[in-house]
């Protein structure tokens, strides 16, 4: 009896043990490359060549660098604008359209949502001369306000499915209350609705921005002076004189500065992003 | 369905006074509410529907029209209509059909190995245990780094001279001898699969822990009763009813995979053997100031797509219908 006993605990010993192996893999995995990016960040000179596992020698000689470097400051700055513009607008287009869908039965309703689902399907470089030629037309090229338009095309339909879901998750007994204390749908939009979605807004909010900060594709192809680069576009045009001159140093502590605001966000935000995420695709 | 629309005929009605009593004569004011709170609908809907009407439709139909001219860059404005020229010449070009294989390849190796990967992740993620809250968070880390930056520090990891990739694996003993694995073409498809998978597995783990979550509980606490080893939950249990799921998740990976830009463009040094389909499209859009063609291309990528999409839902449509 006891020896049955034993041989039990002991195999649960070997598969807690286990477990907690594979998440100290997973976890490895996921955390190495960053750790080795901030790692070679803080070595300068020859230094960055060292394969060290441990960071060996701290040196802020890069951040310093990166810091001193207007262009790439000022890339930071067009990319913490145009993701907030992209957020906020994404968020009172989407706050208005979601409302319906998500609270009325009326024709058409499903076809929405299917075009929206659509556009998310739709490759970026599919609008690309379409989009080109837009820009051209409205005469924003190479600003900010033509990024912002086309990160849109990404936003917005997402936004859009989780914010009707976040919606629809609202019950009904809520709005009926409001309907039989006399409250007109604005009111009901305005003062029931909006405060109880504080945390889907910010979810969504959160979303678009983290989409709008690391997109590519349109701002390499909708900037062209150092000026109006995001920062994505700076990091990939970075480079040093010749292929063996890249100053991987450099580019490390730029890399590190630009996700360390995100990743501090996702850390904080976690739960509500991962809800957000699944909100918008799984559940459809 | 009926009973749905009389409930909102009732709710309207209480809306204008609280009447609830059905008459005879109000069927007329009902249909005039009706129509009434149909435009209030599309009012609230119209800025979206601009929006998308805007910055995806008309670019969209643009693009398609584009592609049977032969626009350049610097002359948007003055063009030939040259039919379907631009699809004869796309479809005898030998890059373009290395960059169909690429993508190809690239999307059925990446997807399925996010699939495994994401799903053990998300069985991790499932089980109730001390820091499971962290592990989230870490696991989330991949995903929240820019596409860009990721394929930087990659690029830098897997550096053929100085990369710590090599290091390891020589200190391991797996090599001998440094490989290099951006500048040989075969090697760098490897890589951006590599970066690939490690950067949308979180996502792909998230996507299948909510359908995990959405599965009835006690099945997993009856085979933990009856101490069913954890292979034949799996199998038996977890995967036929997480079928749906999975097959949506891989839908959806699969569309994504299929458009990959970022990557493939640090990471392959703009080698066309190498390009996939939107960065074939892109360099001749932008690089070469080949409008027509170039848009010929995004066309071409929007009916693979398209076609991808209709043939996967219509495919699974019976279990997407069961999902939602």
């Amino acid at each position: 009896m006891i020896k049955a006993e034993n041989k039990w605990k002991y195999k649960k010993l070997l598969k807690n043990t286990a477990f907690v192996g594979i998440c100290l893999i997973v976890a490895a995995c996921c955390l190495f490359p960053f750790y080795w990016a901030v790692v070679s960040s803080f070595r300068d000179g020859a230094n960055i060549f060292s394969t060290d596992l441990w960071p060996t020698h701290l040196s802020f000689e890069n951040y310093k660098t990166v810091f001193k470097d207007k262009t790439f400051l000022c890339s930071f700055w067009n990319s913490a604008a145009v993701a907030t513009m992209t957020a906020f607008l994404t968020l009172a287009v989407c706050l208005f359209a979601a409302y319906p869908l998500a609270r009325h039965k009326f024709p058409g309703r499903k076809r929405v949502l299917m075009i929206a689902l659509g556009v998310t399907t739709l490759p970026q470089v599919a609008v690309l001369s379409g989009m080109f030629e837009l820009i051209r037309v409205l005469d924003i090229y190479n600003e900010k306000a033509a990024l912002v338009l086309s990160y849109m095309i990404i936003t917005v339909p997402f936004t859009l499915w989780t914010m009707t879901n976040f919606m629809k998750s609202i019950p009904k007994e809520i709005e009926e209350a409001a309907i039989m204390d006399g409250a007109s749908q604005r009111v009901i939009l305005t003062k029931v609705f909006l405060p109880i979605l504080g945390p889907a807004i910010v979810t969504t909010g959160l979303l678009a921005f983290i989409a709008a900060w690391n997109e590519f594709l349109f701002a390499l192809t909708f900037t062209l002076t150092n000026q109006a680069r995001t920062v994505p576009v700076s990091l990939a045009l970075f480079s040093g004189a010749s292929q063996h001159e890249v100053p991987y140093g450099l580019i490390m502590a730029a890399s590190v500065l630009v996700t360390l605001p995100l990743v501090m966000l996702v850390v904080i935000f976690q739960r509500r992003i991962i809800s957000g995420l699944t909100a918008g695709s799984v559940k459809g | 369905m009926r009973s749905a629309v009389r409930l909102k005929e009732k709710e309207m009605q209480s809306q204008r006074g609280g009447n609830l009593i059905e008459m005879p004569g109000n069927s007329n004011r009902i249909r005039c509410e009706k129509k009434r709170q149909g435009l209030i609908n599309w009012l609230f809907l119209a800025p979206c529907l601009l929006t998308l009407a805007l910055c995806a439709g008309w670019p969209l139909l643009k693009t398609i029209y584009f592609s049977f001219t032969d626009a350049a860059l610097d002359s948007l404005n003055d063009f030939q209509f040259i039919g379907i020229d631009n699809f004869i010449s796309l479809a005898r070009d030998q890059d373009w059909w290395i960059a169909v294989k690429n993508t190809f390849v690239i999307t059925v190796v990446a997807v399925p190995l996010e699939t495994i990967l994401g799903m053990i992740i998300a069985l991790i993620l499932h089980r109730n245990f001390k820091g499971r809250g962290w592990m989230r968070a870490i696991v989330l880390v991949p995903w929240t780094i820019p596409t860009i930056v990721s394929a930087r520090m990659w690029a830098w990891m897997l550096n053929d001279v100085y990369g710590i990739v090599n290091e390891l694996l020589i200190s391991v003993g797996v090599i001998d001898s440094p490989i290099p694995w951006i500048a040989s073409n075969t090697l760098s498809i490897v890589s951006i699969i590599l970066v690939d998978v490690w950067k949308t597995t979180p996502y792909m783990a998230l996507l299948l822990l909510a359908g995990l979550q959405s599965l009835p509980q006690d099945c997993f606490e009856a085979a933990e009763v009856d101490s069913i080893p954890f292979h034949k939950l799996l199998m038996k249990i977890i995967l036929p009813l997480m079928k749906p799921t999975i097959v949506v998740a891989m839908i959806f990976r699969g569309l994504e995979t299929f458009k990959i830009f970022d990557l493939v463009y640090i990471l392959s040094s703009g080698n066309s053997a190498t390009a996939t389909m939107s960065v074939f499209a892109r360099k001749h859009l932008v690089d070469y100031a080949d409008v027509g063609f170039g848009s010929a291309a995004a066309t071409a990528l929007l009916f693979f797509i398209a076609f991808l999409s209709i043939f996967y839902i219509s495919f699974n449509r019976k279990k997407l219908n069961k999902l939602s």
